[in-house]
């Protein structure tokens, strides 16, 4: 798999790629609009993660030349502005998902794999990890062929993870990605330990080939038995 | 007191002081005067009685003021020689037409001797004179009527002039009173041909000015560092991120770097909710349209159910009506979720949040700490009623700026053991 990534902030170009690296995933940078125009135009990518605000252009320019050229690639538009105008533009100009900044590694990460697998896997929506089947598409969980009942919650977290294997999810990232703007006042996390351990439960009892360990009181991390 | 008021109390009382002082000097003038005439006539009566005296050769003993008020005596010629003119004032029996009986009346009285065929006389003349306290009494009521017309004609012209004159003056200052920098339209134009009004409406807009630039840029600054913040700190905590997924970290390391890590999220925290108070503040949320409360209420319900649940309280609406607010949708639901949050973390386990929605106000009711909350302080930034709490202590600076933008009253109030926060719209 590669990925294009362009962002003129090096540092955080320097993490993203790293994480993604650690997916197995082949990272190519651009930092400015005319590389990011070179490299997009030249190559093909699984996904380009496309900054908006780009020394010499904006990236909304590199997507509408992209599309122009009907170019398959998927875009990621990440973007400090949140402003609606802004997501819809970058929808409209045919990416396919939108992500403000700051945000989490592990959210960039399962925006990335859904963008992938929607495009892949044309109909046929599921994340297997052993004898696990989470499916997108009807938003249900299975193991061995067998139904495991999950509230909302517990689906959005269990999707969280697997998307992440073998990653350290923190619990604000979890958080964020399950509760949004409401996990801010979430005292000490006691909430997102007891939804845990009610998740962690219903695997056990499956028998999921699954696993969601803490690690080091900061976060989570799913592991395949 | 008024400016109308401190003048006229001023020159009151330097009419006042002038007056009495005049009233005064005015008083012995003329009682001078006065006794100055008297004296005259006494030496002329006096020259005309030794004439009379001098023409008869034998002479007439008086020793009563009858009706031609004199009398003449004999006296020793030693003592008549020591004796010169002199003109006293004194009192004698008299019978005035006002008078019932005979009284002591002020008389100016003429002391002389003469020599009469060598025989020495003295000789008493009378004049009766203007009585000092009936002449004190008379120019007192004058004195006061003088002083009541003048103090009414100053009071009237004052008055007319003065608010003829301020009136330029005191519509600035009705304009200055109800003006808040930052919110106010600028301030009109005022219309006098008075320099001094003039000077002072320069140095007021000046001033004026001045001070908006420096709140601009103390909004921009708050707004600007917020914002260059967000990324240095995103890009701190992915690394932790990455770092903490690292196999050759030792347990310690690992412990200590995700003790970094969650006040660092602490800070991003801050750092995203200052960063929205100042988008509310710098008035960046405009999309105003008719807004249901009712339905904010119930998403926000449904949204924060399941942690209302997890302290195992009781929240719920208790009463409900249509309500409608023209407000930005975004606003509305922040305003709304900041109450319930409040209200949800600021409880205690098995604790109770009643919600009454009205046509005209939103009322949030909970139970929580059992002291009332200091109003002054509460909807004040990085206020905190617990200090060890995770807040941001920016909740309720939300809440407050919203409703100052969108005009709305918000009220704190604590009764039963029951904490109020209310939105009037």
């Amino acid at each position: 798999m590669k990925i294009l990534v362009i962002e003129d902030e090096l540092q955080l170009q320097a993490n993203i790629k790293e994480s993604l690296e650690r997916e197995k995933i082949l990272v190519e940078t651009a930092s400015d609009y005319q590389s990011a125009i070179d490299k997009a135009m030249l190559y093909e990518y699984d996904c380009i993660l496309l900054d908006i605000m780009l020394p010499g252009g904006s990236g909304m320019d590199v997507l509408r030349e992209l599309k122009k050229s009907n170019k398959p690639d998927n875009v990621i538009v990440i973007s400090a502005k949140d402003s609606l105008e802004d997501k819809l533009e970058g929808l409209d100009l045919g990416a396919d998902d939108y992500l403000t900044k700051p945000f989490h590694l592990a959210e960039l990460n399962a925006r990335i794999k859904a963008v992938i697998r929607r495009k892949n896997l044309a109909g046929k929506n599921t994340i297997v990890i052993g004898n696990s089947h989470l499916d997108i598409t009807d938003r249900t969980f299975n193991v061995n062929n067998e139904l495991v009942h999950l509230n909302r919650k517990e689906y959005d977290m269990l999707y969280y993870f697997m998307s992440n294997k073998n990653r350290l999810i923190t619990k604000s990232a979890l958080a964020e990605h399950v509760w949004g703007d409401n996990s801010d006042n979430m005292d000490n996390f006691d909430f997102i330990y007891y939804q845990m351990k009610n998740l962690r439960k219903k695997l056990s009892d499956s028998n999921a080939e699954i696993n969601i360990e803490a690690v080091y009181g900061v976060g989570y991390k799913l592991t395949q038995l | 007191m008024k400016l109308l008021n401190h003048s006229i109390k001023y020159i009151s009382f330097t009419v006042l002081v002038l007056i009495s002082i005049w009233a005064v000097a005015f008083y012995y003038s003329m009682l001078n005067e006065i006794k100055e005439n008297a004296d005259e006539e006494l030496e002329n009566q006096k020259r005309l009685i030794i004439l009379n005296v001098n023409r008869n050769s034998e002479i007439n003993l008086k020793t009563e003021f009858d009706e031609s008020q004199y009398i003449i005596r004999p006296i020793e010629k030693a003592l008549a020689l020591s004796v010169k003119d002199q003109y006293i004032d004194t009192k004698v029996y008299m019978q005035d037409a006002d008078d019932a009986e005979l009284e002591l009346e002020s008389v100016r009285m003429l002391i002389s001797v003469f020599k009469h065929n060598d025989s020495f006389y003295e000789l008493q003349i009378i004049n009766p004179i203007v009585e000092q306290d009936d002449l004190i009494k008379a120019l007192s009521w004058n004195i006061i009527a003088l002083y009541l017309v003048i103090g009414l004609s100053i009071v009237v012209v004052n008055g007319f002039i003065l608010k003829r004159l301020w009136r330029p003056f005191y519509n600035f200052l009705e304009e200055l009173k109800s003006y808040r920098i930052g919110k106010s339209k600028p301030l009109n134009q005022i219309e006098t041909p008075i320099n001094e009004f003039i000077d002072l409406q320069k140095a007021v807009n000046e001033m004026n000015q001045h001070s908006l630039n420096s709140f601009n840029q103390q909004k921009e600054f708050i707004e600007n560092a917020a914002h260059e913040l967000q990324t240095p700190i995103a890009i701190t905590k992915n690394k932790l991120e990455l770092l903490l997924e690292d196999e050759k970290l030792n347990d310690t390391h690992a412990q200590q770097i995700g003790e970094t890590y969650q006040i660092l999220h602490r800070l991003s925290k801050l750092n995203k909710t200052l960063l929205l108070l100042s988008k509310i503040e710098n008035k960046q949320f405009h999309a105003e349209q008719e807004i249901s409360i009712n339905v904010i209420t119930h998403q926000v319900l449904e949204e924060l159910d399941e942690f209302a649940k997890f302290k195992n309280i009781k929240l719920k609406i208790a009463f409900e009506e249509p309500s409608f607010l023209k407000i930005d949708h975004s606003l509305a639901t922040i305003l709304i979720n900041n109450l319930v949050r409040n209200a949800i973390f600021h409880n205690h386990d098995n604790g109770e949040i009643l919600i009454y929605v009205r046509a005209q106000k939103f009322s949030i009711f909970n139970t929580g700490s059992e002291t009332p909350l200091h109003e002054e302080v509460i909807f004040n930034r990085f206020h905190k009623t617990n200090l060890s709490s995770n807040g941001t202590g920016l909740g309720l600076s939300i809440v407050k700026a919203i409703a100052q933008t969108n005009k709305l009253k918000i009220t704190y109030h604590f009764h039963e053991n029951k904490h109020r926060f209310e939105i009037l719209f």
